[in-house]
């Protein structure tokens, strides 16, 4: 789960990272003032969204009156911005976050994160700051600086030092940046945070260690037990779709394409997808409603898949091991009687009593198509809905 | 022989008195599988169908000598009871809970190093189907009856992707050696590497039909094994060709992104490992038979 900027830098604050004076606004009023009470003569207006990038896409300005402020935030209120990491759809500005700008000499790159190899948090530093990591990695790959941390002891002060050592922090911060490593490693450990990104962390003209932004992701599958994160969510940051669909236990991921699925397990479901691209369509969705396949969640899916304007067919695929095809299949014709849909539906069932579940579509009295294989049902799909689908409903 | 699981290995179920447990434990009991014991705190003394329920992990290993564990206790509780099996001095433990928070998974697999080599405990899973010895045992959630014994070694991340791939053997009527599910988690206790290594030991495993997906470091590290150590045919199938980049698909995907984790990279390393890759789910059964029968010839 994702929190805002200034959600992070408060959280981070706690932990003995240093931030910039702020404050939050939800109106360009409300900004201005919000600057007044700060206090300076330079601010910066930063738009509140769950992205990285937001500088190139115009959620940053600088401001040096509080007119500038109110035209800045103004701009931004209610507006999209669309980033590389937001999809072409965008993410909404409904909150702004108003700083004291800073004069900085240096620019470091600060990054916490689960690494799957090592099987621990590591950090990953380098003093290329305010690029993305990607571009990091891609253009000064020898600038980066890694360290892994021993979970039963935590990170260590020789393991900050070094860090701050090899990032050439002026040796009277070191202490500063050793607090910082610390402080960022805590907030992550003891609030099972799976990502922590300060970038850039500055090297301040007044010789101070600073976080000047700042990023968390969450483990949902630990917020069991830190529900004052849990209440930090923010549904508007996130696809409707994909949220509603979250609340009631299923895992869907909306797509560009016409084709909507509808599986059981997510290997499966990705396996679906890719064998529908290779048949020659795109995908609508991904959409994993879990082993079971009950009937409820057959429905469920199917009015989630069909809540997509763009689908133009439906491919269910699902292995029904311990639960037996036949009831599966009755699930997905109870599931098209009770709200039936205005698309092609193919079905393919494998596992336990397949015959009997096919029979059971058959004689449905539904326009159900039926297929064998999964590359079978993806160009069944494909066919219908590229070309004449009454054609191939009564073909079948 | 097979790996991991047999008709010798005494099954502890931890967490038996849940109702999914149930279930499956009813599963395996009817498969054959020898289930001794099961444990869940505050029920010593309790049976479930006939099997003596222990509150502690020390207490089932003293009074049945278990030596195999199964593990579905609920998300919250699922890393501490991992952990005391491997004090209780089990040797393999399969936990099937989905849900566990990653820093608990770092802290079991530390706290598994406490144990020398000899004497600690194999993990797989978390958030996986379980393993089968087909015709011996069954230690999880998968349906039986769509495996047949025989000499393949199948290792998937993802439960349903490899059950379609058991499947699609068995109408072909090949055989499986031991399917084992490592799991969708970002730490797990076992990774394809791991297993692979238990395959190449096994005299009973001819070929292995390796399933992966997007995301993670683990089909490139397994690439690098079966290219310097392997001597058995593999066979891979990697899943997420189309997942758009940066998003996880419920599986925790790619969280540091490095060469090797695309699904169309892992493919590459395979290939380029000498691993025969089906290009396509359906055919999966058809390119592990093409194997054998270039094998057999």
């Amino acid at each position: 789960m994702d929190i805002h900027e200034y959600q992070a830098k408060e959280i981070l604050a706690k932990f003995g990272v240093t931030v910039p004076a702020g404050a939050l606004a939800y109106s360009p009023e409300q900004a201005a003032y919000r600057a007044r009470e700060l206090g300076g003569d330079r601010w910066i207006v930063k738009a509140q969204v769950h992205a990285g990038g937001r500088g190139k896409a115009g959620g940053v300005k600088l401001c040096a009156s509080e007119s500038e402020i109110h035209e800045a935030s103004e701009a931004m209120f209610g507006q999209k911005i669309v980033t590389h990491q937001t999809g072409p759809e965008g993410k909404g500005i409904y909150r702004v976050y108003v700083e004291q700008a800073v004069d900085f000499s240096r620019e470091i790159y600060l990054g916490f994160v689960l690494d799957r190899s090592s099987q621990r948090v590591m950090i990953v530093a380098s003093g290329e700051g305010g690029m993305e990591i990607e571009e990091i990695s891609a253009t000064r790959p020898d600038s980066i600086v890694r360290s892994s941390i021993e979970p039963a002891v935590g990170l260590q002060e020789f393991q900050a030092r070094e860090i701050a050592f090899k990032l050439g922090i002026p040796a009277a911060l070191t202490q500063q940046m050793v607090r910082t490593l610390q402080g960022c490693y805590r907030a992550f450990r003891d609030l099972d945070a799976t990502m922590v990104e300060i970038n850039p962390l500055v090297v301040t003209a007044d010789n101070r260690i600073l976080a000047l932004d700042a990023k968390m992701t969450f483990d949902t599958n630990a917020l069991f037990r830190h529900p004052q994160i849990a209440e930090l969510r923010d549904k508007s940051q996130e696809d409707p779709r994909e949220a509603r669909a979250a609340d009631r236990g299923l895992a869907y991921i909306g797509l560009s394409g016409n084709i909507g699925c509808i599986v059981n397990g997510a290997g499966l479901a990705m396996a679906t997808m890719d064998t529908i691209k290779l048949a020659g369509g795109e995908p609508a969705n991904f959409l994993d409603i879990g082993g079971g396949a009950t009937p409820e969640r057959v429905a469920k899916a199917f009015r989630l898949v069909m809540s997509d304007k763009n689908v133009q067919a439906v491919l269910v695929n699902i292995f029904a091991g311990i639960n037996r095809c036949d009831w599966v299949a009755e699930g997905v014709v109870q599931a098209l009687k009770a709200e039936p849909v205005d698309v092609p539906v193919i079905v393919r069932l494998s596992g336990t009593n397949v015959e009997e579940g096919q029979k059971i579509l058959a004689q449905s009295g539904l326009p159900i198509i039926r297929a064998n294989t999964l590359m079978e049902a993806a160009e069944r799909a494909v066919i219908a809905w590229k070309n004449d689908r009454k054609h191939l409903m009564r073909a079948v | 022989m097979s790996i991991f699981l047999d008709r010798s290995s005494r099954v502890v179920v931890q967490g038996i008195t849940g109702r999914m447990a149930q279930f499956h434990t009813k599963e395996m009991l009817d498969y054959g599988t020898n289930v001794v014991a099961g444990v869940v705190p505050g029920k010593g003394g309790e049976t479930v169908m006939g099997i003596p329920v222990f509150n502690t992990m020390k207490e089932a290993v003293a009074a049945t000598s278990c030596d195999t564990s199964l593990v579905f206790v609920p998300p919250p509780f699922a890393a501490d009871s991992i952990m005391e099996a491997a004090d209780g001095g089990i040797r393999y433990c399969v936990c099937i809970t989905d849900g566990i928070p990653a820093q608990d998974m770092i802290r079991v697999k530390r706290y598994m190093l406490r144990y020398p080599r000899e004497r600690r405990m194999v993990l797989t899973g978390p958030n996986c189907a379980g393993t089968i010895s087909p015709g011996k045992a069954l230690l999880g959630i998968m349906p039986g009856h769509i495996y047949l014994q025989g000499h393949v070694g199948i290792v998937s991340r993802s439960g349903t992707l490899g059950y379609e791939a058991a499947q699609q053997l068995k109408d072909r009527g090949i055989g499986v050696s031991t399917s084992v599910g490592i799991g969708g988690d970002p730490i797990n206790g076992s990774s394809f590497r791991d297993i692979l290594e238990r395959f190449e030991a096994d005299p009973d495993t001819h070929v292995v039909c390796m399933i992966g997906e997007i995301g993670g470091p683990q089909e490139a590290e397994a690439a690098e094994y079966i290219q310097n150590h392997m001597t058995k045919p593999v066979i891979a199938y990697i899943a997420g060709l189309t997942a758009p980049k940066g998003r996880t698909m419920g599986h925790a995907g790619a969280i540091i992104s490095a060469f090797g984790e695309s699904a169309s990279e892992k493919v590459e390393i395979l290939t380029a490992a000498g691993v025969t890759v089906a290009e396509n789910p359906s055919v999966i059964g058809e390119t592990v038979a093409k194997v054998m029968a270039k094998r057999a010839a």
